[in-house]
């Protein structure tokens, strides 16, 4: 391809925020994620958040049907796909409409002209065109006739349908904004060549189009500035762009080649958990065994199953399949055998907003069974860190034998980023509890005296036949039992046991101020937008803002107390209606916590943050 | 599993020292007894026999068999049991389960169990009614039974087992009387035996809550008479007198006598349990007079196993991937300096 040319008026910037929208149907997530990718692949630090609605096809042109993807790139460290942005690419007038408020004013927005006629603009609920009305005039609009542009550029391409043609519109859009900042053709010319091989005339078409949007930026003068982001500062090392669902089904596979264990997957589908399922089939040539089951109880039970026979039993789920499967985890825990059980979790109660994000399962997690059923509890809180704590959890339960929870969240399961890429030599070791012979007296509950895990007897080794089973059950031989004294021992120790594991988990640890007058506290996926709030604000000089953030809930770490302590305010933020701030107060009650909560499907905003935390500093 | 490995096992040896605690008089300690009977005559090894319950009378039973076994929650047996054969398809996996929670609770995971044919086997005990929780009307109870639940007679027509796991595409299915523990015992034998889900259906008397409900098929006076015992390649032949027999009869079956109409044993259907049409089993079935007992339907087909086997081993033969690494460092990457 051609070299870039650096324009004079070329404006170097730090990060900048680009969001493509455009109907369900119009290809936004591929076009967004082509920009991430070949971004990363230049080197920049990427945040995505793709947004799109739960319909798969909602009608063309309508205001729900708006399919949106953003990307944050920087030559700095990016920690969330960000809220307010730079350049808003609206592919019709309902993608337009429904993302306008999102726009700095005087930033940019780019438009497809040709989508802009009468019908369109009725289904976007315009009483006028906004490109003639003057309502756009704090922006930087460019106008482009994107369809007609595309059509032209593909005049000579045989072979092509009408269809095919009016979707590459995408592309052309996609074109500009690489030549905006100043990006190469190369990955995504190289993406189609290899996506459809068999199709060398969509190949074809695509590269011409995409070309002739770069061409177009280029000679017609038509954008004013032109920005470029160089390369951000990161560890060096190997990396890859990945989702979060793909580093959690990654984080099980590295977590059973560590332990020698194989993979067992029982699931049932449901948004946005899917892509675990979708990801791990993949695997065959690992040893992973996926059932695919007629509903999420048998996904579970599926998985306990495999446990029993020796296997690493995993299940994957969102807040209604978490919902469905309580009872089979309170037989897990009171089995004591290891299972995982992963909940991406999305707005609720009941069906909710399946395609939107919330923390509001931490409850259920934490509670959500009958009977004094304590299980462990962890988080991650980052696309890549989803890697981390799927293995994290596959080691917990393995070493505990006790059921682990591990929650992610829509926005950073479908978010992605780059991840420097681990090894399994890089992980830390797992001991199962696996025994392959009869010990002299040996008791299916015979326990660990540090974990107080028992013995993981597997099916096939002789001599150690026994049944387990949910049934109170004696506290050596694991016969069931009604003695009342016996009961309470046990109930006791099922939940000093999930203590305990305090004792093999991480401390805690605060970031910016070590002590002062806010801890701005947060759990799971809100990390980044927290992050980069409590730095704004200390950059800014309130440097009296610290912000500690929890991946492990059940339990907590042992020091959590000394790191509040440290604090004349403890403000708790959470994308729900105060879940973890219950959780606090009731293992913590000697703290008095203010709430911070947002209940909308979507992450914090910056500004909201900074206004809320610079109010309670005040 | 090789059959030459096998150690010699007595009934025993498959004794746990759990004292048994269903009702006096319960089909049940018969069932256990022929499970107890039936597994040293099989070429199976002690430790790779696991028992797989849910909730409910019969699924105490594990607890009683010293093998491994699990006593779940209700209606899931069936998905556990799945997670177990998968993960180590070298097990003899059996399912202990009830009326109820295998065609209530657990009718789902029962049905879709069936339809992938897994290589296990599942014991139901039909005494056609809720015994654990003191005697509701069951998905098998029939119109106007009077329970606790039903004071005024149940509104509910029944399932017939059999016909549910026909529709499910059921490969084996057999039925026997409670009260049969010779014939208990082989039914076991032939559901190990079988590769695939096999059922077995037990007629089990509830001595307390629904006494007698089979009493009329299986009574030791009448047993010769109203029930017909089914043999692969057999002619279906019944009664005291071994006079009765079955015939087609356009769509339907039909008794006959031997010696009657000039009627000979020739005329006679003879059973082929292998056959994969399952209409003439679905006839047998439904038949109540006589009732028909034994394998009805043993047609052998490739296993859910069997199928992930095939399909793992040719993923691993194209596949670059050995270790996770290769997958981690495979397509874009890049590198920071």
């Amino acid at each position: 391809m051609e070299s870039v040319t650096i324009s004079e008026k070329q404006e170097k910037l730090e990060a900048v925020i680009i969001r493509f929208v455009g109907d369900s149907g119009d290809g936004m997530q591929l076009t967004g994620t082509q920009f991430s990718d070949t971004s990363a692949m230049f080197g920049n630090d990427v945040a995505t958040f793709p947004n799109f609605p739960a319909e798969i096809r909602a009608p063309q042109g309508s205001l729900y049907g708006v399919s949106g993807f953003q990307v944050h790139i920087g030559s700095v460290q990016i920690n969330t796909p960000g809220d307010e942005v730079d350049l808003l690419v609206a592919m019709n007038p309902a993608g337009l409409k429904t993302n306008l408020s999102s726009v700095k004013p005087g930033h940019t927005i780019i438009v497809d002209t040709d989508a802009f006629t009468k019908k369109n603009l009725t289904k976007a609920l315009y009483e006028s065109n906004p490109l003639e009305d003057g309502s756009l005039s704090n922006y930087r609009v460019i106008e482009v006739s994107m369809t007609s542009l595309s059509k032209e550029a593909l005049k000579d391409v045989e072979g092509l349908d009408n269809k095919s043609i009016t979707r590459s519109k995408n592309m052309f859009a996609l074109g500009m904004v690489y030549w905006m900042y100043s990006r190469s053709l190369d990955y995504t010319i190289d993406f189609f060549n290899k996506k459809f091989k068999s199709k060398p005339e969509i190949i074809q078409a695509n590269t011409k189009v995409l070309k002739a949007g770069y061409f177009f930026a280029e000679t017609l003068e038509l954008i004013p500035n032109s920005y470029s982001i160089s390369p951000a500062k990161m560890e060096p090392g190997t990396y890859r762009i990945i989702m979060g669902n793909k580093a959690t089904a990654w984080g099980f596979l590295a977590a059973a080649e560590k332990s020698g264990m194989e993979l067992f997957l029982g699931t049932y589908p449901i948004t946005p958990a899917s892509d675990i399922l979708h990801e791990l089939v993949k695997h065959k040539h690992f040893g992973v065994k996926a059932l695919q089951a007629e509903d999420e109880i048998a996904g579970i039970t599926a998985a306990i199953g495999a446990s029993f026979a020796g296997n690493l039993g995993i299940t994957t789920t969102s807040g209604p399949g978490l919902a469905l499967k309580g009872e089979a985890l309170g037989l897990a825990m009171m089995i004591e055998l290891p299972l995982v059980v992963v909940d991406v979790q999305r707005g609720g109660p009941s069906t909710g907003l399946p395609t939107k994000t919330e923390q509001s399962d931490l409850l259920q997690a934490m509670y959500g069974r009958n009977g004094e059923s304590p299980v462990i509890v962890i988080a991650s809180s980052t696309p890549a860190n989803c890697f981390n704590f799927a293995y994290e959890a596959a080691k917990l339960t393995l070493e505990h034998m006790t059921p682990v929870v591990l929650l992610t969240d829509g926005y950073i399961a479908n978010g992605s980023a780059p991840w420097k890429i681990k090894t399994v030599d890089d992980m830390p070791e797992i001991k199962t509890n696996k025994i392959t012979e009869a010990p002299e007296n040996w008791n299916p509950y015979d326990r660990d005296n540090d974990t107080l895990a028992r013995k993981w007897a597997i099916p096939g080794t002789p001599g150690l036949e026994h049944r387990i089973g949910g049934l109170e059950k004696d506290k050596t031989t694991g016969n069931v039992s009604y003695v009342p004294e016996n009961h309470e021992y046990m109930t006791k120790i099922r939940a000093e046991k999930i203590k305990r594991v305090q004792n093999y988990i991480p401390d805690l640890k605060a970031e910016f101020a070590q002590e002062g007058d806010l801890l701005v506290v947060g759990w799971g996926g809100t990390y980044g937008s927290l992050h980069s709030a409590v730095k704004q604000l200390n950059e800014e000089g309130y440097t009296n803002i610290g912000h500690a953030h929890f991946n492990y809930i059940n339990p907590l770490p042992k020091n959590t107390d000394e790191i509040f302590k440290r604090y004349k305010k403890i403000v708790v933020c959470e994308l729900n209606n105060g879940q973890f701030i219950q959780v606090l107060r009731s293992n913590l009650g000697e703290f008095t916590y203010s709430a911070f909560n947002k209940i909308q499907g979507l992450p914090f905003a910056n500004l909201e943050l900074i206004e809320k935390f610079k109010q309670l500093v005040k | 599993m090789e059959t030459t490995t096998v150690k010699k096992y007595t009934s025993k040896d498959y004794t746990s020292d759990q004292e048994v605690r269903w009702c006096p008089g319960c089909d049940d300690y018969v069932i256990l007894r022929a499970m107890q009977k039936a597994l040293p005559e099989m070429s199976v090894d002690k430790e790779d026999v696991v028992f797989i319950s849910g909730i409910g009378c019969s699924s105490r039973f594990p607890y009683y068999m010293n093998t491994y076994g699990m006593h779940s929650i209700h209606g899931r047996a069936p998905a556990i049991a799945s997670g177990v054969k998968l993960s180590n398809p070298d097990l003899s996996v059996w399912i202990i389960t009830g009326d109820g929670d295998s065609m209530a609770i657990g009718g789902n995971h029962f049905i879709h169990l069936l339809r992938r044919n897994l290589d296990l086997n599942i014991i139901l005990f039909n005494n056609e009614i809720y015994g654990l929780t003191k005697g509701q009307f069951s998905p098998t109870s029939l119109v106007g039974q009077k329970t606790k639940s039903s004071p005024y007679g149940n509104t509910q027509p029944p399932f017939s087992a059999g016909e549910l796991a026909l529709g499910a595409q059921a490969r084996f299915y057999a039925r026997i009387g409670g009260n049969t523990p010779k014939e208990i015992t082989q039914m076991f034998i032939e559901a190990e035996k079988f590769k695939g889900t096999s059922l077995v259906e037990i007629l089990q008397n509830c001595p307390i809550f629904n006494n007698g409900c089979f009493v009329k098929y299986t009574d030791k006076a009448v047993r010769e008479d109203r029930q017909l015992f089914v043999e692969h390649g057999k002619p279906m032949i019944f009664g005291k007198e071994k006079d009765k027999g079955l015939i087609l009869n356009g769509l339907k079956l039909e008794v006959v006598t031997i010696g009657e109409n000039g009627i000979t044993e020739e005329d006679l259907l003879v059973h082929n349990a292998k056959e994969e049409d399952p209409t003439l089993h679905q006839m047998l079935v439904r038949s109540e007079y006589p009732m028909v007992v034994g394998v009805v339907r043993a047609f052998e087909d490739v296993t859910l196993e069997e199928r992930e086997d095939a399909l793992t081993e040719q993923v691993k033969a194209k596949s670059n991937f050995t270790k996770t690494n290769d997958l981690f460092f495979s397509g874009d990457t890049y590198e920071v300096e």
